[in-house]
């Protein structure tokens, strides 16, 4: 498993989403990621990879672990930082996104991440600034940076008869996604790694939370989709709850008669950890405890939903760092 | 086989080359002290990629030499290089692993790389080593010195000293990287 070698830099000036990254690439990333990892366990846990660039955080959106964790990568990479939250901003005085990023781009940022209701948002942004672009969840579109951390979390994991995973190999893994697909970039995005890693990903969710356009769209990836939990569940290593959002399926859609059926038909609780004794769970947060996941659940020792949180500051940082530099290194650089 | 680059001398062969690593070795038994037990003091960490194999050569020959088998680890210290990124107009390098499996505090390090010349790999690795922890000292082995040091770095050992011209470089290959052992001068193509 060796043999598998990640690219030697990325083909990519901007981290917009995975859909466009190759396997190469997404190896590349978690790869660096892991040498970040063990620079976190240090007791000096900041280099000097990015000094002298400036980073900008554009959050349009409401975040709290995604919006602090790019500030911690950031600033573990010495780099400087700039935040910016629409709420307080000139964008409530009717400021566009456009002018809004000309007047920081103006200010001689390096880097802008920004987060946005609007799918496509950052691709948007590319065309704006001369900088640097990393989509940090843009509406129902991709959220690449939570993906890769989900992909870390999952190298770590001991998943009988799966022993290619630390080398970032995921061939034959089965991985449930579970929920909201429809309202998730979560989900997109990690469909596009983990098939790209080599993995089976099945979509679990009501019907009225499924994307049956997205889902035709993914053919050729090695994705099934099904509405029943305990299928979904057969012979899956790794389930990936999400979050259910209300907040973007608005107050009339009833896509689900309520917050308890839901947790009936689609949560998952101590009895499915018992039927499948090596399934691992996953949440990207935060969680609707005894919605998404039983409360149990969630504290077990099955859920690794708190090594996600802290894998997402080194996938922060080995993305701002490999997007920072260009193509490869020679040989005569690096022996200087 | 020679390196692709257009050759201007063989420097050493797999016979030199061993020579050389044996005297390196001896060299650094001498670091070993009576008093304490040298195992607990003194540590070799080799720099990714070649300064690693040569470190585990030389802890094998010091051990064939003392009986003593010296802690080993593997410092990568891309993170710490000035060179790279925005605004250097230079890229990005892979970065390896690190792999410390001893504490720093109070070790005396013998840091190995392969070559030395502008310094600023080894000030890179300095920056390192100080941010996991407090070394009681570091000595920098380096199996060859090209010279044209940019930085105030002076190798404690050397197997080699090779003066060379900017456009220019050394090219050590070893057995565990390349299939073979051998230093080369060539033109940088």
């Amino acid at each position: 498993m060796s043999e598998i070698a990640p690219a030697e830099s990325l083909r990519h000036r901007h981290l917009l989403g995975l859909a466009d990254y190759d396997a190469d690439e997404i190896r590349l990333l978690l790869s660096t990621a892991r040498a970040f990892r063990d620079v976190l366990d240090r007791p000096i846990k900041r280099v000097p990879s990015l000094r002298g660039v400036t980073c900008c955080n554009l959050f349009f959106e409401n975040s709290t672990r995604t919006r602090l964790s790019f500030e911690l990568a950031e600033k573990r990479l010495s780099a400087d930082v700039m935040n910016f939250s629409a709420s307080g901003s000139s964008v409530s005085k009717g400021e566009t996104l456009k002018d809004t990023a000309r007047n920081i781009e103006a200010m001689k940022v390096d880097l802008a991440v920004i987060r946005h209701r609007s799918a496509g948002a950052a691709h948007f942004l590319t065309r704006c600034i001369d900088g640097i672009v990393v989509n940090a969840g843009d509406g129902q579109h991709e959220h690449p940076t939570q993906a890769l951390l989900d992909a870390l979390t999952i190298s770590t994991l001991a998943v009988p008869g799966r022993d290619g995973l630390g080398v970032f190999d995921f061939s034959g893994l089965r991985v449930t996604i579970l929920g909201d697909i429809a309202h998730s970039r979560v989900a997109r995005s990690n469909v596009y790694g983990l098939t790209a890693l080599g993995a089976h990903v099945t979509l679990c969710g009501p019907r009225t939370m499924m994307p049956m356009e997205v889902v035709a769209a993914l053919d050729g990836r090695a994705v099934t989709v099904t509405d029943r939990l305990d299928e979904a569940l057969d012979g899956c290593d790794v389930a990936m709850a999400l979050r259910i959002q209300l907040e973007r399926q608005g107050t009339d859609v009833g896509l689900t008669p309520s917050l308890r059926e839901y947790h009936t038909m689609y949560g998952i609780r101590p009895e499915h950890l018992e039927q499948n004794p090596d399934l691992w769970v996953m949440h990207p947060g935060p969680v609707n405890r005894g919605v998404e996941l039983a409360g149990e659940v969630v504290d077990s020792d099955r859920s690794v939903i708190l090594s996600q949180v802290t894998n997402g500051v080194a996938v922060r940082m080995a993305v701002l760092y490999l997007l920072a530099g260009a193509d490869s290194f020679t040989d005569a650089e690096a022996g200087a | 086989m020679p390196p692709p680059d257009p050759v201007k001398a063989h420097l050493m062969d797999a016979a030199d080359m061993a020579r050389t690593l044996d005297r390196l070795a001896r060299q650094v038994v001498e670091e070993l002290d009576d008093e304490a037990a040298p195992a607990d003091r003194l540590a070799l960490v080799g720099m990714q990629t070649r300064g690693v194999h040569l470190a585990r050569r030389l802890r094998d020959r010091i051990e064939a030499i003392e009986g003593v088998r010296l802690p080993f680890g593997v410092l990568d210290a891309t993170f710490y290089r000035d060179d790279v990124g925005l605004g250097t107009g230079r890229p990005t390098p892979i970065v390896q692993p690190t792999d410390i499996p001893f504490r720093l505090d109070g070790r005396r390090l013998v840091l190995v790389d392969d070559v030395v010349y502008t310094g600023r790999t080894t000030r890179a690795a300095l920056d390192a080593l100080v941010d996991m922890g407090r070394p009681a000292s570091v000595r920098l082995l380096a199996f060859v010195d090209r010279g044209l040091r940019e930085l105030p770095v002076a190798p404690d050992y050397v197997g080699r000293h090779v003066p060379t011209a900017p456009g220019e470089l050394v090219r050590v290959r070893l057995d565990e990287e390349d299939g073979e052992d051998g230093v080369w001068l060539v033109e940088k193509s």
